[in-house]
């Protein structure tokens, strides 16, 4: 049983790293941005709060700076998608090249460093329980803290004024618009929002989770981010769900080669994706879903008084 | 003032903070200019009016920030402008892919004057070959290929000494008796460093057990992690990896468990849980390859594959926590390399089912090594793409 335990824990850990910038995405998504440039944002993030931890010793103090580093360069992408109204899609994946240049190019000094003794978790008394108490309860805080903000968030977007409102912007901003609300300050700090949690992702990364800096570090979790936000039809349990299920099979095929399980390598590492997509599409399957749930105006201009 | 007088001051006003901004942007692209053309551009000054000098050009896989693969190879490259001086201009092009694009790249260091061009990972064989047969007066190396022509020869390491070495520390440090490797691409060095490690453990350990996980890149660290947080789930306590990140030195780090420096030293990243790093030198052959293109000797067509013997390959910075007597056998081993009376690939060998594999004193040839792609017995699991059996 033990492995199995130590299986789950490995899983919700891997989870955690996609889920927040997942969730981040969500929110974006849901006013209506599409922000392709979350890789770039986790890699800045990621040397932004390992270079803030190496020197405060601080890990909360790197999260901070994750966060700070990702919603600013969100900021930038925002006035220029919000106000200047260039193409989301080519300007994400501008941010994103940035992003991947402009950390490499901050964090040559940091290659070397290393962060002060990782310390452990373990929850009080629940993590002395047998199997339970392994595979839940000696976690990072970060990785609880993923599972309120999904609590948060699900209650925010559907039971809240603000929520509501959020998702009228991203459903339609002229009627949001016409109704005297401040479409653009609101997408910009939905975007804002989104990339700070891309940054607490990406300090996650290089902070606790591989902790290291090392150019292109993130290795392509934003874009899987990505990919899940739609796969899970922008509803944030899903998007959780999502999340473990790649970091849970992510870690079973490298557990079924470890046990020497006759199963090629190759097809192992893409399983991860596919079964991803195959279980959040078969979900999701439902064509009038996808339409209630995918907000209108995603990826559209917004021209106010147009 | 007049009023005209005044809007003819504020026309001259806007012209001037005009050329400026446009002065101190001028000034910015130049300085990004430099800053980009730095490890060229600073040797070239330093030679003036002295016989033109020999320009070399290194491809590189990966960042120079690595602090592995590429940072070893960076070292040697800075290693030669030190050996020669103003007599070389060296430069270098990182990240560059294992595709189409690396025979672009070699084109345009052979256009911007390079006559010796070195790439230094296996999947720049073909680009290569391409522009080799096109440019006959370049001098192309290539590190870990094997394919050569007139004007272009390989080299290699011989990677799986150091992992022999690894594998006797590893060995006499374990207690579950089961050690871990993170595999990058299965392809015959990397399987060949898994054996070698598998029998550097059994050298001094008969009960070791190996279990490999495979994630099919050279650099992805946070898969590099998740596979080395496998391989502690299932019980290895001993890490050893030939991935291009210290992921795994980390996540050892992380679990108060041991691993590995593998291809530059790696001590810093991980002062507990490193027990000794595996580098590659690639300093004598770079330098001794110039030195043939300087003194016009360079040859083409054939492979050199340097081990310790050659100063390529060694075990450094050996941890504290390691047993005396075990440093003791790493320096017979490193004594019986370079003596040429110890190899490593002497019968009796095995293979996984048991079925012996090396007769025993038999010693295995270049030719036998180049083609590895079976386990020998110890290590678990089955060689991918294997389907032989």
């Amino acid at each position: 049983m033990e492995p199995f335990a130590l299986l789950l824990a490995a899983t919700l850990n891997a989870g955690t790293v996609l889920a927040f910038a997942s969730l981040g995405l969500l929110i974006n998504e849901r006013s209506g941005i599409v922000n392709l440039g979350a890789e770039g944002m986790m890699l800045v993030a990621a040397v932004a709060g390992f270079a803030v931890a190496v020197h405060s010793g601080n890990d909360w103090l790197g999260f901070a700076a994750g966060a700070a580093a990702g919603a600013l360069l969100a900021a930038v992408f925002g006035v220029l998608v919000i106000w200047l109204n260039t193409n989301q899609y080519a300007t994400g994946l501008a941010l994103s090249l940035f992003g991947a240049g402009f950390s490499a190019f901050v964090g040559i000094a940091y290659t070397q460093q290393k962060l002060l003794e990782r310390p452990r978790f373990a929850v009080p008394w629940l993590s002395d329980i047998p199997f339970v108490g392994t595979a839940l309860f000696k976690q990072h805080p970060m990785v609880y803290i993923a599972m309120l903000l999904t609590a948060a968030l699900a209650w925010f977007l559907y039971r809240s004024r603000s929520g509501l409102l959020l998702r009228a912007v991203g459903e339609s901003p002229e009627s949001a618009h016409a109704l005297g609300y401040p479409v653009r300050r609101i997408r910009l700090a939905a975007v804002m929002v989104g990339g700070a949690l891309c940054g607490v992702s990406g300090a996650y990364i290089s902070v606790v989770y591989t902790p290291l800096w090392v150019e292109g570090m993130i290795a392509g979790k934003g874009w899987i981010a990505l990919a899940l936000t739609t796969f899970a039809t922008w509803r944030p349990a899903r998007v959780l769900l999502g999340a473990y299920l790649f970091g849970g099979v992510t870690m079973l095929q490298f557990h079924l080669q470890g046990e020497g399980v006759d199963i090629p390598s190759q097809f192992l590492t893409m399983l991860p994706y596919v079964a991803t997509i195959v279980v959040l599409v078969l979900i999701s399957r439902n064509a009038n879903f996808i339409r209630v749930n995918m907000p209108a105006s995603i990826g559209k201009p917004f021209f106010p008084g147009g | 003032m007049s009023l005209n007088s005044k809007r003819q001051l504020l026309k001259t006003a806007a012209f001037t903070s005009l050329a400026a901004a446009a002065a101190l942007l001028v000034g910015c692209g130049k300085k990004a200019e430099t800053t980009a053309a730095t490890p060229a551009a600073a040797t070239a000054a330093s030679a003036p009016a002295k016989p033109v000098p020999l320009k070399i050009a290194f491809a590189y896989v990966g960042p120079v920030g690595d602090g592995g693969w590429t940072f070893a190879h960076d070292n040697a490259r800075k290693a030669v402008e030190k050996e020669f001086g103003d007599r070389v201009v060296t430069s270098f092009v990182e990240k560059v892919p294992e595709a189409a694009d690396a025979e672009r790249v070699f084109r345009d260091m052979a256009g911007q004057g390079n006559t010796l061009i070195f790439g230094t990972t296996f999947g720049y064989m073909e680009p290569m070959l391409k522009v080799a047969a096109d440019l006959k007066d370049v001098k192309f190396e290539h590190a870990t290929g094997y394919k050569q022509a007139p004007n272009m020869r390989t080299y290699d390491s011989r990677t799986y000494e150091g992992a022999y070495m690894a594998g006797v520390i590893a060995g006499a440090m374990t207690k579950s008796n089961t050690l871990g490797v993170v595999g990058s691409i299965p392809i015959p060095e990397v399987i060949r460093n898994i054996n070698s490690f598998t029998m550097g453990a059994q050298s001094v350990n008969p009960k070791i057990k190996t279990k490999v996980v495979w994630i099919n890149e050279w650099f992805n660290p946070p898969k590099e992690t998740e596979a080395a947080q496998s391989l502690l789930n299932a019980g290895a306590d001993v890490l050893f990896q030939n991935t291009d990140s210290s992921a795994v030195l980390q996540t050892a780090e992380k679990a108060g468990k041991y691993a590995f420096g593998w291809d530059s030293d790696m001590t810093a990243y991980a002062p507990k849980a490193h027990l000794g790093s595996a580098v590659i030198n690639w300093a004598p052959y770079y330098i001794s390859a110039t030195r043939d293109a300087l003194d016009g000797k360079w040859t083409g067509g054939g492979g050199s594959w340097l081990g310790h013997k050659d100063g390529a390959i060694d075990m450094v910075s050996i941890a504290e926590v390691v047993p005396a007597e075990t440093k003791a056998k790493i320096e017979t081993v490193k004594a019986g390399l370079k003596a040429g009376t110890f190899s490593i690939w002497k019968g009796p060998i095995l293979g996984q089912d048991g079925k012996e594999i090396l007769k025993k004193d038999e010693i295995a040839d270049d030719k036998f090594l180049g083609g590895v792609k079976f386990y020998v017995k110890g290590v678990e699991g089955k060689v991918p793409g294997d389907d032989k059996k």
